[in-house]
Formats: C-alpha cells, structure tokens, sequence
C-alpha cells in the first residue's frame, strides 16, 4: 500500500518525493481510512486517504460513494464551508482502489475532550452558534453543481426505521410508541428540498480552541429537509452527559437557530424538533443493529454487544420528549 | 437447588478482581478492552440482582393493562401491536406510567450513570 501511495502522492503533488508515518486509523471490510505525511522538501503536508480497496467498490445503501463525498468536500470548501481541502481524487492507475486523499485538518473530534477540556472553553461558547452557520452554508448549496444522490423525505425516513426495528423480532413499545408519534406528526415535505450532511454531530466535526475547523464524513449525505440537521445534532445521545445544553453538550437551540438565519436560512423550530424524535429513535435502531452484528458474528466485540444494551438510553430520551412529567 | 455462592456472588468477585488487581497494570488498547470487559460483568451482575422483581412487575402492570395473560415476551409483543395500531396511546390510563416505570428498569441495569436516568430516576422519588 504505501509503495502505491508514494507513486500516486508523487504524481499529483508537485516536489513531493513520497511518503510517510502511514497509520489506519479505522477500517471495515469496505472502507478504510489512512493518516499519512507528504514528504516534500519545503515541509511535509498532513493528508488522510479514504478509500474502499479494490474489490469492495460498492456502497452501503444509505452511503453517498466515496467519489460523491469527495466532491462534496471540495464543493463545501469552495462554498467557504469549513472543510479539508481535497487533494486528489483516485485513479484507476493509481492501484489504490477508489477513494480521494484530502489535507488532514489538526484539531479535536473526540466529545468528552471537546466538552471537558479547558482550551477549548472559548470554543464551547461560540461552537453552537457557528455550527448553525456552517449548516446554513451546507443547505445553502446550489443544487445544480451537487452529485446524484439519494432523496429522503420524513415518511421514507419513518418507514425505513420501522421496517428495521421490527426485522429484529424484539418488541420495544417505546419504539412503538414512537414510530406512532413519528407518523402522527409526519410534517410532509418541506418548502424547500436541500443538500442534508446526513450526520452532523461530535466525531465528524473538528473543533479548535476558538471553534469548528471542519465537517467530515459526508457519507450520509442526501437530499432531503435541511431541518434533519439541526435535530439530529441536538439528539441527546450526542449531549455526553450535559443534557442541558441540547446542541452537542456546549449549546442552545435558540443560539444553533439564531447562527443558522444569520446566514440568510430559516428555522423551522417544529421540524427540527420533528427530526429530533427522529434521530434519537434512529439512534435507537442503529444501536439494536450494532447488537445484530455481533450476534451474526461479522463483529463478535464486546463493544458491539454492549450497544445493545444503549438502546434503552434512547428510550429514556424519547420518553422525555415525547410523555415527559411534571417536575 | 445449585448451591453458593450465587452468580451475582461470582460475576462481582471476577469484576472486583479484574478492576482491582489486573486494570491498574494495563495501558492503551488493553485498558481500554478491560473497562468494557468489567462494565459487562457490572451490567450482568446488576441484571441477576435486579431482573427477578422487575420483571414480575412488569408483567403484572402489563397483563392488568391489557387483559392478557402469557409470557413477558408475548405481553410486551401485544403491547407494542396495540400501540402501533393506536388502539392505546398516552392517553390510556396507565400507560404512560408502565412505560416509564419499565425504562427506568432498563436503566436501572444497562447504564444507571445516564444522565437522563439520573435526573427522572430523582424525580419519581421526589
């Protein structure tokens, strides 16, 4: 791999001699992601490659593509969207499988630091209002110039997540319950059909001592109602104990909401809210599905089985949104 | 009649053991393998001290609910339909009041350090 990866670097970097310090930081069957060093006499350059290695070129259904996430990336960067410049985008030549390299942007993505941790307390106070404006600058796309990707709307949203919590075969009547609430209260398709980053929250967002310095992972992305967003990165799983401050554990909605129409978008309160019940029983779902994996052996982690058992978290959770009691 | 000591006895010696004598010797991947190994052994150890009267509970409010008789599994399975056909919801008496009593059960044992737990676990004592 870093024999291919030095030729490749050294053919679309100009003096760049090779490489370095290549590491995995994670990587499934399907898609794995390197941190490596562009070796280059005037200072090496900090890069990461995502790629799915020859063979596994085939998305999960709900994924974008890697090709799509790396145009993504470069149209959010042009658009002034906090983002890693993307440097390359692979070839077949380059006998790396598909994938993009893009610039390794330095910075925090692990919450408990981001939320704890004393230099990024400057940070904390600005992170919510920011990232309603890095939002806002996401929907803001112009259409025209985005990849295909797959259209969402609530009501395929609300079915998709029924029709895998009940192929578990294990009752949950919150779920129900919730699943029933969802369709209940389904808003339709919005005024306005946008890019949605599909998963905006802690762990794809690089944060600095004075704020968010980029958004990764666009795996998810899609079109579909911009108000998905700004509710799923106020899901409460995402709150890392300081359930107060609904926006990641270190903001309020009325400051996400007041950065987000700063930048000329508007808040839909009742559809972000909307999409808050949804993403915590999304969550909910993902967790049973990570227990199916462990169970059908393609991962037979502790960590995997112990999901599991966090789906109750996100009952607890809409049971606070949806049959909360007197205090 | 299995003899003692009881599994609750043996899964806390085993956590209590690993947490005390071998975490302190262990850094990196290896700690961090063992914390989820001894939260495992934590969570089972509160599950068989815990499941016995919840689960009893459970079922009774559930088959006073539903005029039901039949196995935890098959109560819960009929509540979830009922709900899911709207033919109870949070305006049946009784309803909203099972379905927070069972989740705090949940929480009881998968994660009594969730903040959300802390928080309506204090209130309900209140």
């Amino acid at each position: 791999m870093e024999a291919e990866l030095g030729r490749c670097v050294a053919s679309f970097y100009p003096g760049a001699t090779g490489i370095a310090g290549a590491t995995k930081l994670s990587g499934g069957a399907s898609q794995e992601t390197w941190s490596f060093d562009i070796v280059h006499p005037e200072g090496d350059i900090g890069a990461i490659l995502r790629r799915a290695p020859t063979g596994f070129g085939a998305a999960p259904r709900r994924a974008a593509g890697l090709n799509n996430e790396a145009a993504l990336m470069h149209l959010a960067y042009q658009a002034g969207v906090p983002s890693p410049r993307v440097l390359h985008v692979l070839a077949p030549e380059d006998d790396l499988g598909t994938g993009f390299i893009m610039e390794r942007v330095e910075g925090e993505t692990i919450a408990r630091k981001i939320l704890r941790d004393e230099k990024f307390a400057i940070a904390r106070q600005h992170l919510a209002r920011q990232l309603g404006r890095v939002a806002a600058g996401i929907h803001g796309l112009p259409r025209a110039e985005l990849p295909q990707l797959r259209e969402m709307t609530s009501t395929k949203e609300i079915d998709e997540l029924g029709r895998e919590y009940h192929s578990f075969d294990w009752p949950r009547p919150v779920f129900e319950l919730a699943l029933r609430w969802l369709k209940d209260n389904d808003p339709g398709p919005p005024e306005e059909v946008t890019l949605v980053h599909g998963d905006f929250r802690h762990g794809n967002l690089v944060i600095g001592p004075v704020g968010v310095r980029a958004v990764l992972d666009w795996e998810l992305a899609h079109f579909g109602d911009p108000m998905e967003d700004l509710g799923w990165i106020c899901v409460n799983s995402w709150r890392f104990g300081e359930i107060d401050k609904p926006v990641g554990g270190f903001g309020s909605r009325e400051e996400l909401y007041g950065g987000y129409e700063s930048a000329g978008r508007k808040v839909d309160a009742d559809r972000a809210r909307f999409w808050e019940v949804m993403g915590t029983l999304r969550w909910g779902v993902m967790c049973c599905g990570m227990m199916q994996r462990f169970r059908d052996q393609p991962d037979h982690s502790m960590e995997r089985a112990m999901i599991g058992r966090r789906a109750s978290e996100t009952e607890i959770d809409l049971m606070v949104l949806l049959a909360p009691r007197e205090s | 009649m299995q003899d003692e000591p009881t599994p609750i006895e043996l899964t806390k010696a085993v956590a209590d053991f690993l947490r005390n004598e071998i975490a302190p010797g262990l850094s990196g991947h290896q700690a961090f393998k063992l914390r989820v190994a001894v939260n495992i052994l934590d969570l089972v150890t509160r599950q068989l001290a815990l499941e016995q009267g919840s689960d009893g509970a459970e079922a009774a409010r559930l088959a006073q609910l539903l005029d039901l008789n039949g196995s935890l599994f098959e109560l819960n399975r009929a509540l979830a339909d009922r709900i899911a056909d709207g033919k109870v919801d949070l305006t049946t008496p009784g309803l909203p009041e099972h379905l927070w009593q069972t989740t705090l059960d949940k929480l009881a044992i998968d994660q009594p350090n969730y903040a959300s737990y802390k928080r309506e676990r204090g209130r309900r004592n209140e």
